[in-house]
Formats: structure tokens, C-alpha cells, sequence
């Protein structure tokens, strides 16, 4: 579980978060949603530290990460899994290789075994068969498969996803979000996701916390999503005119 | 004001990146792996062009030396001996480093400063991985070893390009032979060997920082990597003037 508490963040007088409240419970995939621009990715970059809070605290299972020294933030991360929207695989290694590469720097496996576990991580996302291919000679979809594979080489606690279905087709989109939902329960993962893929929201947000302008301005889940009244969301999810029109039929 | 305070403000940019760089590796194993490839990839790769330019513009030095020198008031051997003198201590270290910080160089700045926009360093990071240390540690280590390698091969290679000349018959092997040995003093190839590695350290260190401080996307890689080759350069440059002082 990872709780958010009273979390400020700043750049130079510009007030990018403000006031943001909230928990990630294990075992869901917890949903950012919000505008580009309205501060999701900043308030990512905070959880996993690739920023620093202005203020505020980020719980993870009750250990401020905040207030960490450095030892043990390292230590921390090695509990952490992250797929970025670029993939950021690594060009030079193979796919294999960048699913075994957690292992290679981090567990105390021999290499049969960190082969062995790689592999089965591989084919979990079903690429077994492009393991010896390297990052630019797969699709996009696949390169967002490694870098799941990847992120959950060695078993960690809080998966991190930061817009993991961009630049997707929708169905390479539902795929991907069925094996982030899937992986979250099966391993009972603390799983956070940016989107804002209505296919995404609809489909595995089990908790969703909507940012407006650096505000958290709506909390709930796929349920309530789309019944909400509140004016701001309901602008946000219902902004295309096939999704307005499909809103006009349900209502 | 600001502009004044900058090439500080970069330098105390760079020590902090250096200490970082040179902090206890996590992972041996997965360092010296790193380092055998960076070797291969940095070193073993750029051999040929080492040699290709080594080669011609030792034949070159001695065309000139030979038309520009040499009279019959000149002993016949200064053609050699002039052609060694410039190899030993200018053209195999100084001028070979500074062709190398433009191939090896921007390599490094574009390898690093690309894996730092499409976000490979900000994985390395929240894995807990030291980023800096493992991507310019193994990179400064590969270049102290093999810049010196190279920096031999392009002496053995300058000489081998006088040679070609004078079996060509601008002037007899036997004079460029007695030239070459004439004199020698082996301090001088020590001197370049010296020199190479404090030319290596600059290149490494200073195009991987232009490289993992890059912030926007391609074009800012671009820009990084020019700068790594223009500063590079210019170190190399300032370097060889002390370092010669110092060790002549």
C-alpha cells in the first residue's frame, strides 16, 4: 500500500501538485488520470522519486520515502517495477538480456536460475520466442511486453506505469492492460497507472484518482466513473463526441 | 553575471557527476562485463582508424620533412629523426587523442544522452542501479586502457607509413632506419603513453557528462555531443601544454 499525504510539489513559483491526498491499495491498479499537463506525471515522478516533494509525505507500506536516507531509499526500489510510455528498454541488450538484467545486478541467483526466471517472465507476457531479438527489431506493444516482463523480473511490491498504452492501437492497448490488471492481482501488487485511455479507466481502473490543474479533483473507481457529476471529470472522460453521444444513449 | 558563473557552476556539475561515477559498484561481475564491451566498442573498434590515419600521416611527415629539410648541408638521416621526433611526442598522443575525442567522444554523448531521453537512465535509477557509476565507470576504465594501446599502434603504424615512402624512393630505408634510431630516447614514448592516459580520462569523463546531463530530445543530444567534442578538444589541448611541461 502507498499513501500520499498532504503532497506539494513546486517548480521555481509554479505550483505543479497541491494538497494531494490519497492511498494505492495492493492488489488493484490504481489509476492517475487527468489532462496533460495537469501534473500526473510529476505526481509519478514524486512516488518514484525522480523528484523531490516540495512537501508531503509518500508512504510506501508506512516507510516515508520522503524522509529516507539514501541506503534505504536504494533499498526500497529494488521493491519497485516501472514501465515507462517509451519502454526505455536498453538498445544494446537483447530481449533476454533486459529482462534478466534486475536479476544480473540484484539477486543472488546463478546464471541457469536468472536464465531460467527471465524466460518464465517472458513467458508470462507471451514473447518467449522473441528472446534473442533486440528492442528495435520488435513492436511497440512488444517493447511495452519486455519492459512488463522486465519490471516484474524480481517479484516487486509497487508497479509503477507511467502512460503504458501510448502510441498503442487499442486492441494492443487492451492486451496490455489485461496483463498489468492480471499481473497485479496474481502477484497482489500495489500497481499505479497514468492514463488517460478511456479504455484504460473503464476497463481495469479499480481505484482512479483524477488531477485537475494540480488539484486531486475526483476519487472513486471504474463504477463511478462514469455517473459522476462532477462537472470537471465528466468534461474530461466525455470529451470525445462518440463518447458523449454514447453517454446521451446510456443516460 | 551568470554567464561569468556558468563554467563554474558546470564544473562543480561535473566533480558532483565524478563522485558519483566513483562510488563502490554494486554488481563486479556486471561492471567488468560492461567494461570488456565497452572496450571492445570504444577501443578495439576505432584500431583501424587509428592506423589507417597513423599510417598516412606518418608517410606524409616524412614527404614533407624530406622536400622541407633536408640539403646537402643536412645529414641525411635528420629526414627519420624528424619523422620520429613529431610522431613520439605530438602526433601519436596529442593529435591522435584529439581524432579520437571526435569518434569516441561523441559516441559516448550520444549513447549516454540518448539513453537519458528515452528514459534507459531513469530505469537504471528506480531499480536502485547507480546509474552514473555504471554507465561512465566501466566507459573511463575501458578508454585508460585502451587509449594507450592505441596511441602505440599509431607510433608502430606512423613509422610503418614512413617506411612505405622511402621504399617508394623518396629517400632509402637505411637513412630513415638510422634517422628513427638515431638518438632515440625512450622516455619519449613513456611521455606519450603519460599523456594519453590523462587524454583518455578527459574524453571519457567529460563526453559522459555532456551525454547524462542532456535534457530535451534529439536535438539537444546532438548539441551535447558537439559540445563534448569542442570541450574534449580544448582540454586535450590545455592538458598537453602542462603535461608537456611537466614531463619533459
Amino acid at each position: 500500500m502507498i499513501e500520499i499525504r498532504s503532497l506539494y510539489k513546486s517548480f521555481a513559483d509554479k505550483d505543479v501538485l497541491k494538497n494531494i491526498n490519497t492511498t494505492f491499495v495492493e492488489g488493484q491498479t490504481n489509476l492517475i488520470i487527468g489532462q496533460s499537463g495537469s501534473g500526473k506525471t510529476v505526481l509519478m515522478k514524486c512516488i518514484v522519486g525522480l523528484l523531490e516533494p516540495t512537501r508531503g509525505q509518500i508512504l510506501y507500506d508506512g516507510r516515508d520515502f520522503v524522509t529516507m536516507s539514501k541506503t534505504e531509499r536504494t533499498l526500497l526500489r529494488r521493491e519497485m517495477g516501472m514501465i515507462f510510455q517509451s519502454a526505455a528498454l536498453f538498445d544494446s541488450m537483447s530481449v533476454l538480456e533486459n529482462v534478466m538484467f534486475p536479476l544480473d545486478m540484484f539477486s543472488s541467483m546463478n546464471l541457469r536460475e536468472r536464465k531460467r526466471r527471465a524466460r518464465q517472465c517472458l513467458e508470462r507476457v507471451n514473447l518467449l520466442e522473441a528472446q534473442q531479438k533486440y528492442p528495435g527489431e520488435i513492436s511497440g506493444g512488444m517493447q511495452k511486453r519486455v519492459a512488463i516482463a522486465r519490471a516484474i523480473a524480481l517479484n516487486p511490491k509497487y508497479l509503477f506505469c507511467d502512460e503504458p498504452n501510448s502510441g498503442l492501437d487499442p486492441k494492443t492497448s487492451l492486451v496490455i492492460d489485461a496483463l498489468i490488471h492480471d499481473i497485479t492481482v496474481e502477484f497482489n501488487i500495489t500497481t499505479i497507472m497514468n492514463t488517460h485511455d478511456m479504455n484504460s479507466v473503464m476497463g481495469i481502473g479499480d481505484s482512479i484518482i483524477f488531477i485537475k490543474e494540480g488539484h486531486q479533483e475526483w476519487v472513486g473507481d471504474k463504477t463511478q466513473v462514469a455517473t459522476s457529476d462532477n462537472q470537471a471529470l465528466t468534461d474530461f472522460i466525455f470529451a470525445s463526441d462518440l463518447l458523449q453521444k454514447a453517454r446521451k444513449a446510456f443516460v | 553575471m551568470k554567464s561569468i558563473l556558468q563554467p563554474l557552476v558546470t564544473f562543480g556539475r561535473y566533480l558532483q557527476l565524478m563522485a558519483k561515477v566513483f562510488s563502490r559498484p554494486e554488481r563486479l561481475r556486471m561492471y567488468w562485463k560492461q567494461y570488456v564491451k565497452e572496450m571492445q566498442q570504444l577501443g578495439v573498434d576505432s584500431i583501424g582508424i587509428v592506423l589507417m590515419i597513423s599510417f598516412f600521416i606518418g608517410a606524409v611527415i616524412c614527404i614533407q620533412m624530406k622536400v622541407n629539410i633536408q640539403s646537402p648541408w643536412m645529414p641525411r638521416f635528420t629526414t627519420g629523426y624528424t619523422t620520429r621526433e613529431i610522431l613520439l611526442l605530438e602526433f601519436s598522443s596529442s593529435i591522435m587523442c584529439l581524432i579520437l575525442a571526435g569518434k569516441v567522444g561523441s559516441n559516448i554523448a550520444s549513447e549516454i544522452g540518448t539513453m537519458r531521453v528515452t528514459q534507459q537512465i531513469d530505469a537504471l535509477d528506480i531499480m536502485g542501479v547507480n546509474s552514473a557509476s555504471f554507465l561512465i565507470l566501466p566507459k573511463i576504465m575501458a578508454l585508460l586502457t585502451m587509449i594507450p594501446v592505441l596511441v602505440t599502434f599509431s607510433m608502430v603504424a606512423g613509422f610503418g607509413g614512413a617506411y612505405a615512402i622511402s621504399f617508394a624512393g623518396i629517400l632509402t630505408p637505411d637513412d630513415l632506419t638510422y634517422g628513427l634510431q638515431h638518438s632515440f630516447n625512450q622516455w619519449f614514448v613513456w611521455m606519450s603513453i603519460i599523456k594519453s592516459f590523462f587524454f583518455a580520462f578527459i574524453i571519457a569523463s567529460v563526453s559522459a557528462f555532456y551525454g547524462y546531463t542532456v535534457e530535451g530530445g534529439s536535438v539537444e543530444v546532438g548539441k551535447a555531443s558537439t559540445d563534448s567534442v569542442v570541450h574534449c578538444s580544448m582540454l586535450i589541448l590545455f592538458a598537453d601544454i602542462f603535461l608537456t611541461q611537466i614531463l619533459s
